[in-house]
């Protein structure tokens, strides 16, 4: 019980920010066919302008400041690069973003350096809210599930309530008709992109401080964001959102589960002992292999159901 | 248009020879060393200061002569902390001839090396190469899978668990143990078991726990755990974020515990862990920069002083300033870089270190033997680590008696 409600809401903020990172991925996957590799690149810079930012003028107007710098990185990235190799083909743009992240990720090590930053959370915001059971509930996780939620609102609201939202939704499915009605296109994808840069930034913004903001970060975080993306299906926030949460929990909860297949064997009379191939596998606890899980998950839906979740659009 | 681009090809062409050449032609007046590690990608870090304390040292051994007249030269390759890049980089290193190749990261790399350099000797005895390990530190590297050709410059992870278990305080009575799901990882959490058993069998281990290395953002359903288990102390070997986090995570949730590791003190811990890591943290560590002050020696302090003028981060190489001044004086014992005669010259060497303590190189297994400082992460210090205003001050230190420990390597001596 006491690891159920602490690992409950844990597993509710790492979810709400893979969110936040899955979600700009999706609407640009969703629009534009572009794996964008870079979506976890721009999420470390997000990480690493907070972090200057605030060192000049404190982490309030760096909390605002960093995401808008994002989104525009991103809109520059779509109009000075994805525009121009977008006629060449879908590879040819996996292959831009691809090699986008070695520059982002070298360029950043050259600006500040291969180590650990000290962006550390804000003194206000440094407290714990609440204990349960004895342990304590930082006031920075329910910060970042605030923030989270606001953002998820805010697009919620953006994209059903808005004209250009109208138009988003319906480049998201139909992007061929959208174009010949007379639509802009090209200006929606370069607002999407820089939209879901926006975004992968604020997820940097608010992620960087609490956990370590070093240049590893976008390599540990870019495979779980596509499992999610993936696995929510193309074209559906819906999908993107239960599945950030799905993969959030489940990362969360795996580290409590001391018990391996082994062991759902032994009621049935069933022992296995580890010196053999299956059996080292089968009594593996499952807290070990808890991060594997994602990625099992990924596998099982791609075969049994490859358009992911809800996915709404078939690439 | 297209005249141009064949112009503009020839052009670069020339440029790329023109600048390659220089660097690629050997010169002969030094003697080199490749030096393989990860300087690209999320190790880079472990590599670059690796790096850095490197350059220095080898300043500092040139500035003092060399060995037969000759400079020290490093000739860095990057391998990503991957086998298979490594190889290819042994691979230009041999082909280079160069007589030393040297890996510090990584315990994978440096298992994969000693089967590529053993095979590379034996089917190339007139261009062979001595690996110099100078931070890989799996126990098996000097044990299971020892070789004439490998030597080790830095304490084993049997020999860190020994200072680590014997350092801990008699209130310790049960412990978490939490390690990385990978080679070394696994040596760790064997070899702290097995000295648990030996010197604290009071001590009581309330669970043996493997994360994935570098996957886990987020820690508290880990805290969580260790909280319910009621255990004193976390006895870890993680470093990077694994620790990081960890410790993050803990001080957030409130949880009131001592965090024994062995690796807390290697570049980035220091900011990563701020002020949240006063007090709690001990690591066991070849050396750090308030032993001089403890110990009163003047020439340590001098060595630190020139350091921290130039650099950010704490110096932790001491054995691998022992490492080349036992190079120094078997090089020029054999008279020449043959592996074979460095080699014999090496094994056996007993060298004062930068302390004045006499480290042992030993013929048995090519383990080096010096003894180990568990220290505190604390303010009360006189040199802090990082710019933190905290720094490491010596609670225990070992002997080199009590870092000798039995070795299964049955070593095959080359017969010319």
């Amino acid at each position: 019980m006491q690891i159920g409600v602490i690992s409950l809401l844990d597993g509710l903020v790492y979810g709400m920010l893979l969110f936040m990172l899955a979600s700009g991925l999706t609407l640009i996957l969703s629009m534009m066919g572009v794996l964008n590799f870079a979506h976890a690149s721009i999420y470390m810079l997000g990480a690493y302008f907070a972090y200057q930012i605030s060192r000049w003028v404190g982490f309030w107007p760096a909390f605002v400041l960093a995401p808008l710098l994002c989104g525009a990185t991103g809109a520059a990235i779509e109009v000075w690069g994805l525009r121009r190799v977008h006629h060449n083909g879908h590879i040819a743009e996996l292959l831009f973003t691809f090699g986008l992240v070695f520059i982002i990720g070298r360029a950043v090590q050259m600006a500040w350096g291969m180590l650990p930053l000290p962006y550390r959370v804000p003194a206000s915001l440094d407290f714990p809210l609440f204990s349960v059971y004895g342990e304590n509930f930082p006031a920075y996780r329910a910060f970042m599930l605030l923030v989270s939620a606001g953002m998820l609102f805010t697009t919620w609201l953006l994209l059903k309530k808005t004209r250009i939202g109208l138009i988003i939704q319906a480049a998201l499915t139909h992007p061929g008709m959208v174009s010949a009605l007379g639509h802009n296109v090209p200006r929606v994808f370069t607002i999407v992109f820089a939209g879901g840069s926006l975004l992968a930034g604020l997820a940097g913004v608010i992620a960087g401080n609490y956990f370590t903001t070093e240049s590893g970060m976008a390599d540990a975080m870019g495979p779980i964001v596509f499992v999610v993306v993936i696995f929510g299906g193309l074209g559906s926030l819906a999908g993107c959102f239960i599945a950030s949460i799905l993969m959030g929990m489940v990362q969360t909860f795996s580290v409590a589960v001391d018990w391996s297949f082994a062991d759902l064997l032994s009621p049935f009379g069933i022992t296995l002992a580890a010196n053999d191939l299956a059996g080292e596998i089968l009594t593996i606890p499952v807290s070990r292999i808890g991060p594997l899980v994602p990625y099992v998950l990924l596998i099982v839906i791609l075969l049994f159901r490859p358009r992911g979740l809800l996915g709404t659009r078939e690439t | 248009m297209k005249r141009l681009r064949s112009i503009a090809i020839v052009l670069f062409a020339l440029l790329g020879m023109a600048l390659w050449g220089p660097t690629a032609r050997a010169a002969d007046d030094t003697i080199k060393i490749g030096y393989i590690d990860p300087f690209s990608g999320a190790f880079a870090s472990g590599g670059d200061a690796s790096l850095k304390m490197f350059q220095f040292i080898v300043d500092y051994i040139n500035a003092k002569g060399g060995a037969l007249g000759k400079k020290f030269e490093l000739v860095t390759f990057d391998d990503k902390l991957q086998p298979a890049e490594a190889l290819i980089a042994l691979k230009s290193v041999t082909d280079q001839n160069l007589p030393f190749v040297m890996s510090c990261v990584g315990s994978n790399v440096g298992s994969a090396l000693i089967d590529a350099v053993n095979k590379h000797n034996a089917r190339n005895p007139d261009n062979r190469v001595l690996q110099l390990n100078c931070g890989q530190l799996a126990t098996e590297l000097t044990n299971e899978q020892c070789s004439f050709w490998h030597f080790r410059f830095a304490g084993s992870v049997e020999m860190r668990a020994v200072a680590r278990i014997k350092s801990l305080p008699q209130s310790v009575k049960s412990v978490y143990l939490l390690n990385q799901d990978y080679l070394f990882g696994q040596s760790i959490e064997k070899d702290t078991k097995r000295f648990l058993a030996q010197y604290r069998p009071d001590i009581k281990i309330v669970a043996d726990e493997f994360i994935p290395l570098m996957q886990i953002k987020d820690f508290s359903p880990y805290v969580t755990k260790i909280k319910a288990s009621g255990a004193d102390s976390i006895l870890t070997g993680n470093y990077g974020p694994d620790l990081n986090l960890l410790l993050k995570a803990a001080v957030d949730s409130g949880l009131d515990i001592r965090f024994d590791t062995y690796l807390a003190h290697v570049i980035g811990a220091a900011t990563d862990m701020g002020p949240s890591g006063e007090g709690r943290v001990t690591s066991v560590l070849d050396d750090h920069e308030n032993i001089p002050v403890e110990e009163h020696n003047a020439d340590a302090e001098e060595f630190f002083k020139k350091w921290r003028a130039t650099h950010d981060f704490m110096f932790i190489a001491v054995p691998s300033v022992t490492q080349f001044e036992m190079m120094v004086r078997a090089i020029n014992q054999a008279g020449s870089t043959d592996a074979v005669k460095v080699a014999q010259e090496l094994e056996g060497m007993e060298q004062k270190d930068l302390f004045g303590v006499t480290s042992i190189m030993r013929k048995d297994d090519h383990q080096l033997l010096y003894p180990y400082y568990e220290g505190v992460f604390t303010k009360d210090v006189k040199y802090d680590a990082e710019k933190t205003g905290l720094g490491w001050k010596t609670e225990y230190k070992t002997t080199v008696a009590d870092e000798t420990l039995p070795t299964t390597c049955k070593m095959k001596r080359p017969s010319s």
